[in-house]
């Protein structure tokens, strides 16, 4: 059995044992009790060969080198569902998966579809492989403009970190618009970089692409380091987990908010501007880096109960224990893979689940899931009225013109 | 056995191409340079067979800006030696002249097999691998799918329409023009890629003077008419089919 | 140096290939506007029926059992003192398999400048070039000397290079083919599985606007009909009605055939991130807001179902 780097010639899974010890609270590992909570919990454990309770039992039975050898590990989403459960409190997610993702991607055992969105991510700072020059083209046309902080060289207020998907993929650009429409409306002073910006970086570096990470973060850490501001604001809780959790272990530090909390704090300010009726009946997805992986469960909600004509239910499953969109730990980009395996897709289940309730609209918070849940809404039965929308959505239709 | 694979960088159609003011010429400012997609393939065949028997592996590439990333890439991946030729690439030079300043690397390494990517997108005069065949009077397969080596010959799959296979036999050395490697170009990790910076050398040598001549002067460059939207073709049924059919009939497919 | 034209013929097992009346088309548009004939180069042996129908004032012939088949090193060599003992104007070569193999070689062998991607030649003997995806066109003259020229279809149909009446074809001597460094040991059929649809040259694309898995037939016939392939967006692949294998998009398969003709398909950014090397895209959608519209170069807005059949029997009429 083994617990420790004592031998003189460790073997690779005393290496790889040893290596999740570097994890905060990484050595619970070696206090896992074999309950299978965690593979219970998974979406996909039940298509692993090594769903996480096998690999730490691989681990100790000297047997971990199976696992790069097999594409197990490819159905995790990083949905943190199997650390948020564990009676042991082992970080599962951020040290065993993303270790192990690493380990296979050395191996060469990389799915086609990831391998491209990485490969995009180096060449173009997204793993949408668009070109760099347009990352401000979501912006074009507002009014008042946008702030551009190469262009106007001046201290802000707010750094609005905008990300991959709400500034290149057509439906997420929609919520990028609204929530320049709410900041404007409450005159927020923020800027964007623009081109300047790179992918954050964290679903490639759960990905098992740490040196991605590393290269991504250090071209952000400059361009931050070019400009004045007071805090970073993002849409993204991809990115706000990143710039939370992550960049400082680089040495990249700054205040950082979702646009739920964000707004939040201003609600007083907020409530009076919402003047227009919105009248849906909307369930609210906990995503999975805003909830499970940082705790935000009560912002998103207080924002939607503000908007006069909402009526908010629950999915059965929510707040901690809500289901994942499959988007994360390079989900998004292991589409074709998964569902290979599964012929079945996480975000299916979800709707599902939406309409179950009998709501007539799903509210995300993430830019994985509108184009995700849109996409299964049109494949699930029942789902054909479905609305998707982001809360910040609905908070510029409550502003009214 | 001594493998060379001939590389070149050409410019990324991610980005918008312009014509620059001479408008005889890509306008070179914006453009992104990658390496060329067939080349990556040459790369990728040569390290499989290096995979399969005792081969080494040497990359050759023009010094434009981002070879170097290309070349520890390649390195990370497995190749042995990386070489860049310098000298005034910056302007653009042609297949050509690339052709004559990789004869010179050719003649120096004396490698027995010879591979580079069957085509690039922006050819304009022919492409490197049968150009080099021809200044080098070695024997030339392009289209290749397949190699497998022995001492003196190596037998190809030649690729033809319709998934029709030639296998050929080819004497060594010898250049060939890759279609697709037997897989796809394989992944390297970042930190791989970072790694073989710091391990890996990239040798130097210098290009005295670049021949162009061989291409046919350009007196015009021009981008296409691009339409924002679909022209939509109006009228019942048959109308349409009969619009259709022109259609089919101007892109040649009936 | 005279005015001929020289195109060299590309046969693959005893059949004529397209590019060689395309190229016969263009050659003779350059004849129009410069002078000179145009002249049909056949390498072969035993092949003299090929030139039956080639549109050419005149075809050379070079017999040679080393030239039954296509291998470079024979033909490079035939080529070579060929075009040095005719000095024509120009020599029309495919950008294929074949020619792809002799032309730039040749241009180094030889010394001769060469004119890449040529799509196609105007009225005053302009050749216009394609390069970088078809995103940038150039013009140029022919050379002052012997100039050698690569094809690429698209500018001229195969059945202007086609004639009734058969040339005149004239048997000339063949070089000394021999330690050839290039040999033909034999042909592999393709391999009776799916098809690789990342290679097929026309795609048929059904999306969910198909309905059922029934109506994949209407699909299916008209793709025989073009002597295409049936493709799907992903809403039909999961459904199975299609296998993977004709998945394109983000998650199957990238394509760039010369047709990609959508049947019912929306266009979400998915299946477009499949489809942006496509040559020419014509989308059938009866909602006018899709956003295939947006990359479609061709749009139609009946429904499909209605179309589908008239067309499909409009195409095979064409073909007669």
């Amino acid at each position: 059995m083994t617990t420790a780097t004592a031998s003189p010639n460790p073997s690779y899974s005393e290496t790889i044992f040893a290596s999740l010890f570097e994890v905060d609270e990484g050595k619970r590992i070696q206090t896992c009790l074999q309950c299978g909570t965690c593979s219970g919990v998974c979406p996909f454990g039940y298509l692993m060969a090594f769903p996480p309770h096998r690999m730490i039992a691989a681990l100790r039975a000297d047997m971990y080198e199976k696992i790069p050898a097999s594409d197990s590990v490819w159905m995790c989403v990083s949905c943190y569902a199997c650390t948020q459960v564990c009676p042991a409190k082992i970080p599962i997610t951020q040290g065993l998966m993303t270790r192990t993702k690493e380990e296979t991607l050395l191996a060469g055992n990389i799915p086609t579809e990831l391998q491209s969105a990485l490969e995009n991510s180096q060449r173009y700072g997204n793993p949408l492989g668009e070109s760099p020059r347009k990352r401000a083209d979501w912006a074009s046309g507002l009014e008042p403009q946008v702030t551009l902080m190469a262009k106007e060289k001046r201290p802000v207020d707010i750094l609005w970190f905008v990300g991959d998907y709400p500034s290149y993929h057509p439906r997420v650009q929609i919520a990028t618009r609204s929530l320049a429409k709410v900041l404007n409306a409450l005159g927020v002073d923020f800027g964007i970089l623009g081109p300047e910006e790179n992918s954050d970086g964290d679903s490639q570096r759960l990905a098992g692409e740490r040196g991605l990470f590393e290269m991504l973060a250090e071209k952000n850490g400059k361009v931050f380091r070019k400009y004045q501001f007071n805090e970073i604001l993002t849409s993204d809780p991809h990115a706000y987990n990143a710039f939370k959790n992550e960049y400082p272990t680089l040495g990249i530090s700054y205040p950082v908010h979702h646009y739920t909390q964000f707004l939040v704090e201003r609600l007083d300010q907020l409530k009076p501007l919402l003047k227009q009726e919105v009248n849906v009946k909307a369930t609210y997805h906990d995503p999975c880096y805003l909830g499970r992986a940082n705790g935000i469960y009560d912002e998103p909600r207080a924002l939607l109960e503000a908007i006069p004509g909402v009526e908010l239910v629950e999915m059965s499953h929510n707040h901690s224990y809500s289901l994942c969109c499959g988007g994360g730990g390079g989900g998004m980009w292991l589409d074709g893979f998964q569902w290979e395996k599964s012929h079945v897709r996480l975000s299916e289940w979800r709707v599902r689940e939406a309409v179950a309730t009998g709501a007539d609209t799903l509210v995300v918070a993430c830019p994985y899931e509108t184009p995700r849940f849109e996409d299964a809404a049109k494949m699930v039965q029942g789902a054909g009225q479905l609305h998707v929308k982001d809360i910040v959505e609905l908070l510029a239709d409550s502003l009214g013109d | 056995m001594n493998i060379l694979v001939l590389i070149k960088l050409v410019p990324d159609l991610v980005e918008e191409l312009t014509i620059d003011a001479g408008g005889t010429t890509l306008d070179m400012t914006w453009l992104r340079l990658i390496i060329n997609e067939l080349d990556d393939h040459a790369i990728e065949e040569a390290i499989l067979l290096k995979e399969r028997g005792e081969a080494s592996v040497t990359i050759v590439a023009p010094d434009v800006e981002g070879v170097d990333d290309v070349l520890f890439t390649a390195a990370a991946k497995g190749a042995d030696r990386l070489i860049k030729l310098t000298g005034n690439f910056t302007e653009q030079v042609n297949n050509h002249a690339l052709a004559r300043a990789f004869t010179s690397i050719i003649k120096d390494l004396n490698p027995d097999l010879v591979l580079t990517g069957v085509q690039a997108h922006d050819d304009l005069d022919g492409s490197v691998g049968p150009l080099v065949a021809g200044y080098m009077g070695m024997p030339y397969v392009g289209y290749v799918s397949r190699i497998s080596l022995s001492s003196e010959t190596a037998t190809v799959h030649k690729e033809y329409p319709g998934g029709v296979i030639a296998v050929m036999e080819v004497k060594l050395p010898t250049v060939m023009g890759i279609q697709a490697a037997e897989q796809p170009p394989r992944y390297v990790a970042v930190s791989k890629v970072r790694q073989a910076m710091k391990t890996a050398t990239i040798e130097e040598r210098t290009v005295d003077e670049l021949d162009l001549s061989g291409g046919v002067t350009v007196s015009r460059m021009f981008q296409p008419e691009i339409s924002e939207r679909a022209t939509m073709i109006e009228g019942d049924e048959e109308q349409v089919s009969a619009r259709l059919i022109e259609i089919f009939r101007e892109a040649g497919v009936l | 140096m005279n005015q001929d034209i020289f195109v060299v013929i590309e046969h693959l097992r005893g059949q004529v290939s397209d590019i060689s009346y395309i190229m016969l088309a263009a050659a003779r548009a350059l004849a129009q506007s410069q002078g000179g004939r145009v002249l049909g180069i056949l390498l072969g042996h035993n092949a003299q029926g090929l030139a039956k129908n080639l549109a050419a004032d005149q075809v050379l012939y070079l017999d040679h059992p080393s030239l039954a088949d296509f291998t470079s090193d024979a033909y490079q060599r035939a080529l070579a003192s060929l075009i040095t003992e005719q000095a024509p104007r120009a020599v029309f070569f495919g950008n294929t398999s074949i020619g792809a193999d002799l032309a730039s070689f040749l241009s180094a062998h030889l010394e001769l400048p060469l004119l890449h991607a040529c799509h196609s030649v105007t009225s005053e003997g302009k050749l216009i070039s394609q390069i970088c995806g078809g995103k940038i066109m150039t013009e140029s003259d022919l050379a002052n000397t012997m100039t050698l020229v690569t094809m690429i279809p698209g500018g001229f149909k195969s059945e202007e290079g086609q004639s009734e009446k058969p040339p005149e074809v004239t048997s000339m001597t063949t070089p000394a083919l021999e330690n050839l460094r290039v040999t033909l040991k034999e042909y592999i059929e393709p391999e009776v599985g799916d098809v690789d649809i990342s290679k097929e040259p026309i795609l048929i694309a059904v999306g969910r606007g198909i309905q059922n898995q029934d109506n994949i037939e209407l699909a299916e016939g008209l793709a025989k009909a073009l002597d295409g392939v049936v493709c799907a967006s992903r809403p039909v692949v999961d459904q199975g009605w299609l296998p993977s294998t004709r998945l394109v998009g983000k998650s199957g398969k990238k394509v760039k055939p010369e047709i990609y003709l959508t049947l019912g398909i929306s266009g979400a950014p998915e299946h477009i991130e499949g489809i942006v090397d496509s040559k020419l895209i014509i989308a059938i959608n009866t909602d006018p807001s899709a956003p295939i519209f947006d990359v479609a170069q061709y749009g139609v807005e009946i429904d499909l179902f209605d179309l589908v059949e008239a067309l499909t029997e409009k195409v095979g009429q064409a073909k007669g």
